[in-house]
């Protein structure tokens, strides 16, 4: 997600055009991405750890972005 | 002096930039982004473009191509390095340049001329310019919007590292209206506008010229 207090023209343009189709109290809109991604571990510690691992050197700027990670999942 | 262009899958303004050495009298090779060396250059440029499609962030991907190791050395030696549009992205990725480059404010991509002020004689690359010189240069870039947390904006305008700055419209809605600036030791340049692109008066403007005036590039190296 865009580092709040950083200027995210796009979450104003959706959040303009949320107001413009009607739906009402739309306060603040960011847009930022999701990845999802399959690897390989034992543990899901494991896992956290190597996600946080790409999101530092790779997937988020630490300049202009932060990152969660959500649900790490077992796969089927 | 022997310039390296670089080029990464997606780089469009490599041969402008070559064009450019070239028409200072510098020797230029490109050198292709899986190279490990740059075949001893003295200048390397990072050339404006698309590298890796702007996957990701733009730069993101190139700032781990396999060339980007000797970049660095070549950096940290204290050697010319410049970064112009998608190279200025790829510097600020790799962190040889502190902040970043994000979306245009106006979210649109901005393809024009623009007028910036010379605000440091103090690198390899500007000080064939005088102090306060307005220079005419086209930009092109959608994701030109310079921006750095305000104890890196501060030190930048206090320690003189602000290179170019955007005089009268801000095409991009950049944090000060920074164009350009240099790192700490002044030996790596980014900037959005593309001066290689503006070396000819044909063209509309040679103020682009004294960027890659042979006689500071060799001063630098020496």
């Amino acid at each position: 997600m865009p580092r709040s207090g950083l200027l995210d023209p796009q979450g104003h343009a959706v959040e303009h055009a949320l107001t413009a189709l009607g739906f009402r109290g739309v306060a603040d809109v960011r847009v930022g991405r999701t990845l999802e991604i399959r690897l390989e571990a034992d543990t899901e510690q494991q896992v956290r750890e190597r996600l946080r691992e790409m999101c530092d050197r790779l997937v988020a700027n630490p300049v202009t972005e932060d990152y969660t990670i959500d649900a790490v999942e077992p796969a089927p | 002096m022997k310039v390296a262009v670089v080029r990464f899958p997606g780089s469009n303004r490599d041969l402008e930039a070559y064009h450019a050495a070239r028409g200072a009298g510098h020797e230029a090779t490109l050198v292709w982004h899986r190279s490990t060396d740059l075949e001893g250059a003295d200048v390397v440029l990072l050339p404006g473009g698309f590298s890796y499609g702007d996957y990701l962030r733009p730069g993101a991907i190139a700032r781990f191509s396999p060339v980007m190791g000797a970049v660095h050395r070549h950096a940290e030696a204290g050697l010319p390095v410049l970064g112009i549009c998608n190279g200025f992205q790829i510097l600020c990725e790799a962190q040889l340049l502190p902040g970043a480059l994000v979306r245009n404010a106006h979210l649109k991509f901005v393809a024009k001329f623009v007028t910036v002020r010379v605000e440091s004689t103090a690198t390899p690359f500007t000080a064939g310019y005088a102090a306060g010189r307005v220079l005419r240069f086209p930009v092109a870039h959608g994701d030109g919007r310079y921006v750095a947390d305000e104890a890196t904006l501060e030190r930048l305008e206090r320690e003189g590292r602000i290179v170019f700055r955007y005089v009268g419209a801000n095409p991009n809605g950049a944090m000060r209206d920074i164009a350009g600036i240099a790192s700490e030791g002044r030996n790596v340049v980014g900037l959005m506008p593309h001066p290689e692109a503006a070396v000819d008066a044909l063209v509309g403007s040679a103020d682009g010229a004294p960027m890659f005036a042979f006689a500071a590039l060799a001063a630098a190296v020496s």
